[in-house]
């Protein structure tokens, strides 16, 4: 059978536009087969000072192409004289991406901020396809969030509100996909500047089926409460 | 679709060419978009395909362009790997650019928009490393209707009607039958839907966002 079922590519990354903005999620889970390899990786890259890309896949061939796409970025805008659109950064990324695609199995969301289009958000899934979208999801996780962002994403929403959705999606997503967990990474660039924040797995909301953490067995025994049975 | 074209055609010469080869080779499309569908009308073409691009069984992008006007009088509408769909844009941007450059008054119409991309499809065919799309050409050029199609081996004719993917197994006997010389727009627009209709219900991956353009002095949406 010639066409290809969609790779499973362990993780979940997101990106999404607001009024003023973008901000860019994701998990940090690495898994090599059953094993998780990194708890804690950092799948949010920058490219340049006010772009960043969100990598999926194979982690040495997103890793590549970041480095690839950072160099020649950096070579532009020197040129340039001015900062890098993120037109040119997502373009840079499908050319590598296209031109390799034989060879590479990486999906990719570039989002950053630039003076004249504000924020951008391009989605480079598998074979170098680049489609500007106001929202993207990718990664194997994101097989459970498509239902999501189709009831709660809505247009120009606040910085907050943007955040906010980010780390839910994400969170549902971790909950759901064994190649996804960790924590939740969120990177949000706009005019200001790129801000980058941090939620541990604890702090997120509980879904459903998911029971509340607990240090240490003792906490619950020495609690008076319930037998520890009837809980 | 494009999974029937890799039954019939390249499962045999991928396999003949052995393990991993130096060159490279597109083996399987990743981002598709399915059919596209277009007639002659009385005074020019009338194209129509959806706006979804498929990740595999998911229907993964919704508002996605799959017709594109290209020059002054030819439309281009492709079903298949929409990578490789945006890279044949990529040329044809260059090759309109540079025909302009000559600034002679001459436009490329769509016989010869048609006869580059025959070219380009036949060359890749060859090297066993072929842009996965069913093209569609469709134009008008001083009052002279022209519609063709290209496939992903370098097939190509030209025909009063055309379709890919699904809507050749669907729509075609539709058109066959109901199609004729002198069609208004309005009919033109009632075939075209009834088409589309068909394949929105049997076709899996069809979403129901049309984009239905015309092609007469220029494309209008």
């Amino acid at each position: 059978m010639g066409l290809k079922a969609p790779h499973s590519m362990g993780t979940t990354i997101i990106g999404v536009t607001y009024n003023g903005g973008v901000v860019l999620g994701a998990d940090s889970r690495t898994s090599t087969g059953m094993y998780i390899a990194n708890r804690a990786s950092d799948k949010i890259t920058q490219l340049t000072d006010n772009v960043y890309i969100c990598r999926s896949g194979s982690a040495a061939n997103s890793q590549i192409v970041s480095d690839h796409v950072r160099y020649f970025l950096h070579q532009h805008t020197t040129q340039l004289g001015q900062p890098a659109t993120v037109k040119v950064a997502a373009n840079l990324v499908r050319l590598i991406s296209y031109n390799n695609k034989n060879m590479l199995e990486t999906g990719l969301i570039v989002g950053g901020w630039d003076k004249y289009e504000g924020g951008k958000i391009y989605a480079i899934p598998l074979g170098g396809t680049i489609i500007e979208q106001p929202f993207a999801i990718g990664g194997s996780g994101s097989s459970y969030l498509y239902g999501f962002f189709d009831q709660a994403w809505k247009e120009k929403m606040t910085k907050d509100e943007a955040e906010q959705l980010v780390g839910k999606a994400v969170s549902l997503a971790m909950a759901r996909d064994g190649a996804s967990g960790g924590v939740v990474r969120t990177v949000i660039i706009n005019s200001d500047g790129v801000i980058r924040n941090f939620y541990p797995g604890d702090g997120l909301p509980l879904w459903h089926e998911e029971l509340e953490s607990h240090n240490s067995l003792l906490d619950i025994l020495n609690a008076s409460g319930p037998e520890p049975m009837n809980i | 679709m494009a999974t029937t074209m890799v039954k019939e055609n390249n499962s045999g010469p991928a396999q003949l060419l052995g393990p991993e080869s130096a060159f490279e080779r597109t083996l399987y499309p990743y981002v598709t978009g399915t059919s596209v569908v277009a007639l002659k009308y009385k005074d020019g073409i009338l194209m129509a395909a959806d706006m979804a691009a498929s990740y595999g069984s998911t229907l993964r992008y919704k508002s996605v362009e799959r017709m594109k006007s290209i020059g002054k009088h030819s439309l281009l509408g492709a079903s298949g790997e929409i990578s490789d769909f945006q890279e044949i844009l990529r040329y044809l941007d260059e090759l309109i650019l540079y025909d302009n450059m000559w600034d002679d008054g001459n436009s490329l119409g769509p016989k010869e928009v048609h006869s580059y991309l025959t070219r380009v499809m036949y060359n890749r065919r060859n090297k066993f490393n072929p842009l996965w799309n069913s093209l569609v050409l469709g134009g008008v050029k001083n009052g002279q209707k022209y519609l063709g199609m290209v496939s992903m081996i370098g097939v190509n004719f030209e025909d009063n009607h055309v379709a890919t993917g699904f809507g050749n197994h669907l729509a075609r006997p539709i058109l066959r039958d109901e199609w004729h010389e002198n069609l208004s727009f309005e009919d033109g627009v009632k075939l075209l839907e009834k088409c589309m209709r068909v394949l929105l219900y049997r076709d899996r991956l069809l979403w129901f966002e049309l984009n239905s353009i015309d092609s007469v002095n220029g494309p209008l949406v």
